[in-house]
């Protein structure tokens, strides 16, 4: 069955953004095929891929082994003679399992080859936490590979970006990591492109504009904080901007300093733990490049550094940020 | 199914490749006592037969995913001498512009896939590589290479198991030489031979001896015939000695010396010679123009690496991303 496609005005969730992503691009595109595990007659765990081996085929769409490793290092291979594979993970949190193959393969193809090779190929993975999903089905291991040069990362925020940026991510010539937050699957619906409308790699973009502070954000956490910005603007008449970052590598430096130097406050929030997460570039960045334009201290909101994420609800609840947590940071920050 | 039969210019040609690969690691031990080049040279003296055998006859478009020992596969898939010696140097010419050392580069439009130091890891690589060619209908084959040591990491074990159930068009090449840098094959192995793995994927799993190179070759051969007729892949496991130690700074005192000589006087060179003798395809003038052929090779190969500019510092910021 084809996706519930496209006219723009058409509100689908951010799970039938990416089905319609995958879908527009394999249609498009013969070079593209899918694997993973159980995306067959199954439809994937999170049946992003339902009704693919019907149009697409066995050889398109196509179910492997439990082999993390295996399933990167064949989109890898694929890719060398000209396929464009998207790789899913089951759950974001098994890329561990072929971390090897992404970081030391793919990610340095092209570099070992000096420049005479492309890999376009795309690992999705399903990430998240805030779904009680415990510690092995929770993870946010973006920075893992945003420290790993020859690799971009993206993660969408909206079913607009999911589509848009799994577009350009499987048109583009780089391996690229897809963190996909599975808590805004079902929960967040809203308007996408058509079949041609990408959203390019590396471009942050402002969700709320504003001058009083800045909030770096980018998955998930984009939509609490709208919520506390909104909350902020209300209370206090404190309008903060939200610059969701969109894609994590490359970073749009340009975009954190044009608003931090409009605004002269910043605050980073992101699911991920703490330390060495992509909040600590962004402060670090800030701090080397707008240092001089800076009126208050550069505040990070993030999971502490625990793992992602405990079991029990009130745990889970008590590590993640959440729209109560940023608001007080903001207003914290907005009065300093 | 048997081996095609080799005409008189193949086995010649063979005999230049097994002489040119042991000539070019010669020279790069040689140079690496001379302090000329940098970094680590993995000799595969001794295991010429193998890497030789395996690759010979494969089609340009055909794929080979070799390791560290296997520069000889690599001359035999036409990479040109100069450009691998380049490589080595890390000039700008080498198949990585300076980039990466000895054999962790390669040439998708020579089908050759080069490797990265986590060993085995090609093997999911090669695989995709071989499912690639089974989404086309085309009947191209890999060889994939990997040592008897790197047979215990798990990513080998996922590629088979991947390739089988795929009947992907892909040879397994075991070089199993005995030692894995220190560690003798009993250490590593509760089973006799590697190749018995095969049966626990479903697919076959020859055990060939690795020093005679026209077994090597019949045994691929069939290997390739089997991966082109869509029959799926095969491992076979090659048994060899290399001579030197792990990389050139290693003694090998972990091994006898009576093992060493025992395996000397296995040298696949003068083995094949004597074939090509008793076929008078070979005597000692022709022998001996070889011998100052592929020295010439090799000095051409050295004066172009060493003539090859040294990439700037600034590019080692380039080519990490495609634009
Ligand atoms: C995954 C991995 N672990 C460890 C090493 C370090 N290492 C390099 S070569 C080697 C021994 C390899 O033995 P084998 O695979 O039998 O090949 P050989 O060197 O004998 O040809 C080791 C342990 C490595 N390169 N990769």
């Amino acid at each position: 069955m084809p996706p519930e496609a496209g006219r723009s005005t058409d509100e689908v969730t951010y799970l039938e953004a990416i089905r319609q992503a995958l879908w527009e691009e394999m249609e498009r595109d013969e070079a593209v095929f899918c694997l993973g595990e159980d995306i067959g007659a199954y439809g994937g765990a999170f049946q992003i891929t339902k009704g693919f081996v019907e149009r697409f085929g066995e050889a398109r769409t196509l179910d492997t082994p439990i082999s993390e490793s295996c399933i990167v290092g064949v989109a890898t291979g694929a890719a060398l003679i000209g396929f464009r594979p998207v790789a899913e993970m089951q759950f974001g949190d098994f890329i561990a399992c072929g971390f090897d193959q992404v970081v030391n393969q793919a990610a340095t193809l092209r570099y070992r080859y000096g420049g005479r090779q492309t890999v376009p190929i795309v690992i999705r993975c399903p990430c998240g936490a805030g779904v009680h999903g415990g510690l092995y089905h929770s993870q946010q291991p973006e920075a893992w590979f945003v420290h790993r040069p020859g690799l971009k990362v993206v993660a969408p925020a909206t079913p607009y970006d999911a589509k848009g940026l799994l577009k350009a991510a499987i048109r583009d010539d780089n391996p690229v990591l897809y963190f996909e937050h599975k808590g805004l699957y079902r929960r967040i619906k809203g308007p996408v492109g058509d079949a041609e409308t990408v959203v390019p790699l590396g471009v942050a973009d402002i969700k709320r504009p504003g001058d009083a502070l800045t909030v770096v954000t980018y998955g998930a956490m984009v939509h609490p904080c709208l919520e506390a910005a909104a909350r902020l603007a209300d209370a206090e008449s404190v309008e903060a901007e939200v610059l969701d970052l969109r894609t994590l590598a490359p970073l749009d430096r340009e975009a954190i300093l044009t608003s931090v130097r409009k605004t002269s406050k910043v605050a980073i929030v992101h699911e991920a733990s703490r330390t060495c997460g992509v909040g600590a570039e962004v402060a670090a960045f800030v701090a080397e490049e707008a240092f001089e334009d800076l009126d208050g201290p550069i505040v990070r909101v993030t999971t502490p550094d625990v793992h992602l994420a405990p079991f029990s609800p009130p745990l889970e609840e008590y590590v993640l940020p959440n729209t109560e947590k940023i608001f007080a940071a903001l207003r914290k920050l907005a009065a300093y | 199914m048997r081996a095609p039969k080799l005409s008189d210019d193949q086995l010649q040609e063979m005999y230049h490749a097994l002489r040119l690969s042991r000539a070019f690691e010669e020279r790069l031990s040689l140079l690496h006592r001379q302090g000329k080049i940098l970094g680590g040279i993995y000799s595969g003296i001794g295991q010429e037969a193998i890497t030789v055998g395996s690759a010979y006859g494969l089609r340009r478009e055909d794929f080979i995913s070799p390791l560290h020992r296997d520069l000889g596969a690599l001359l035999v898939k036409g990479v040109p001498p100069g450009v691998l010696m380049a490589q080595v140097f890390g000039k700008r010419d080498g198949l990585s512009r300076g980039k990466d050392s000895y054999l962790h580069s390669g040439d998708t439009s020579l089908g050759v896939y080069g490797n990265t130091s986590m060993l085995g890891s090609n093997l999911p690589v090669a695989c995709g590589l071989a499912y690639g060619f089974k989404l086309r209908s085309q009947d191209h084959v890999v060889v994939a290479y990997f040592g008897e040591g790197a047979a215990n990491y798990g990513d080998v074990h996922e590629a088979m198991n991947f390739a089988a159930i795929q009947r992907l068009g892909i040879v397994f090449v075991c070089e199993n030489n005995l030692y894995a840098y220190s560690t003798p094959f009993e250490k590593a192995f509760a089973i006799p031979e590697v190749s018995v793995r095969a049966q626990a994927y479903g697919f076959p799993g020859v055990d060939v001896y690795g020093n005679d190179l026209l077994r090597v070759y019949a045994a691929t051969q069939r290997a390739i015939a089997r991966a082109r007729a869509g029959e799926g892949p095969t491992l076979i496991e090659c048994k060899t000695f290399r001579w030197h130690g792990h990389s050139e700074h290693d003694k090998a005192s972990y091994r006898t010396e009576e093992e060493l000589l025992e395996w000397k006087a296995r040298d696949p060179i003068p083995q094949f010679e004597r074939y090509l003798t008793e076929k008078r395809l070979l005597n000692d003038a022709s022998r001996d123009e070889m011998t100052a052929r592929v020295e010439r090779e090799i000095d051409e190969a050295v004066a172009f690496a060493e003539s090859s500019p040294w990439p700037e510092g600034p590019e080692a910021l380039e080519d990490i991303y495609a634009p």
